[in-house]
């Protein structure tokens, strides 16, 4: 349960890094910094909780990797849907046909979603604990 | 711990020093990028190591008894504790930083000795406030629970993260554009990574008081 909250914080910061390119809003620019830097703050705190867990025998790797895929997936898809699309805030690239990009995008995001339930779900059933 | 605190002390004077004396202090007053580094010796390295060496403590622990114990009462009064404050301490550091940047003062300092002087200090006394009331090595009159700390530690953050950028954007009146896009990034990467360190101190703090507790209830831990 714990590794599984532990790695939504965590391993989804490794993404949010996608969050910025110069834009040029000054909403942009606010939510790029507090984003920035508490990515930076839940890598740090993630780790140490990653720690601990692992000081009390309590970390289950299985979960651990099913709760980050199932993270950065979701934060993927939201990211490629919400943020590029609907927010319009950035695009993975410029002065190209962006569509093959987004496509691309919202899929692995899709299949990361879809690796880290089946994985959550397998460990959620029992089994050999990898710890 | 005073071996481990010694050095730190030393470190952090000389990072002080850097900042404010000597070649680099010179070059800082027409190169933007130089300043940048002046600003986190001074704002952020030089009141980190400080802070880390804990000179209350070792006021405390050394001077004779009745100066001590009147030091100690100073420490307890009403404006230490909102000094100490970390949002107080944090609108010092950072809103200090927004002012100098987005008004006239930048261009002021560098034709005014005292003011430039004044700054300096300022930024010193600021970034040790600040660091003190997040990561505190030093007895304060009253500690602040770790998310809270957390929370301001990381607004603080992205509050000097967004002002890099802005100077960025908007070079400060009276200096040059490139050279200000440099020390903006410098200011951006270099504060990012003072700042890390002071993450992973807090971090390590905070589990360090949790490892006894249950670990639904890390955030409950108060003391450091």
């Amino acid at each position: 349960m714990a590794a599984f909250v532990d790695e939504t914080v965590f391993h989804q910061l490794l993404h949010w890094h996608h969050f910025y390119d110069k834009s040029t809003t000054d909403v942009g620019l606010v939510s790029d910094g507090l984003f920035h830097a508490f990515g930076w703050f839940a890598v740090v705190a993630g780790l140490f909780w990653l720690a601990a867990l692992r000081s009390r025998r309590a970390l289950d790797w299985r979960r651990w990797a099913g709760g980050a895929l199932l993270a950065a997936g979701a934060f993927q898809l939201y990211d490629g849907t919400v943020q590029h699309k609907l927010m319009r805030l950035h695009q993975i690239r410029y002065d190209v046909d962006i569509t093959p990009y987004d496509v691309t995008w919202n899929i692995i995001a899709a299949i990361m979603i879809a690796i880290g339930l089946g994985i959550l779900l397998i460990a959620r059933r029992g089994g050999p604990r990898l710890s | 711990m005073i071996t481990v605190r010694l050095p730190l002390a030393a470190a952090g004077l000389v990072a002080g020093a850097i900042g404010a004396y000597g070649p680099l202090a010179q070059a800082a007053d027409h190169d933007f990028s130089a300043h940048a580094v002046v600003h986190l010796l001074l704002g952020m390295a030089a009141p980190l190591l400080l802070c880390l060496a804990a000179p209350v403590t070792f006021l405390l622990r050394t001077l004779p008894r009745p100066v001590a114990r009147r030091l100690g009462r100073l420490l307890t009064l009403a404006p230490m504790r909102v000094l100490t404050e970390p949002v107080v301490a944090a609108a010092l550091n950072v809103g200090g930083l927004w002012l100098l940047y987005t008004s006239g003062l930048f261009a002021a300092m560098h034709s005014n000795s005292a003011l430039h002087a004044l700054v300096h200090l300022h930024m010193i006394m600021a970034g040790y406030l600040f660091t003190v009331s997040i990561i505190s090595a030093d007895p304060l009159p009253h500690r602040r629970p770790y998310p809270y700390r957390a929370a301001v530690l990381v607004a603080a953050v992205a509050a000097h993260d967004i002002l890099a950028k802005v100077i960025y954007a908007h070079p400060p009146v009276g200096s040059d554009p490139t050279q200000v896009k440099s020390g903006a990034m410098i200011m951006y990467y270099g504060g990012d990574a003072l700042s890390v360190i002071v993450m992973i101190i807090l971090c390590a703090r905070w589990s360090r008081d949790a490892r006894r507790i249950p670990l639904s209830g890390l955030g409950q831990a108060r003391t450091s």
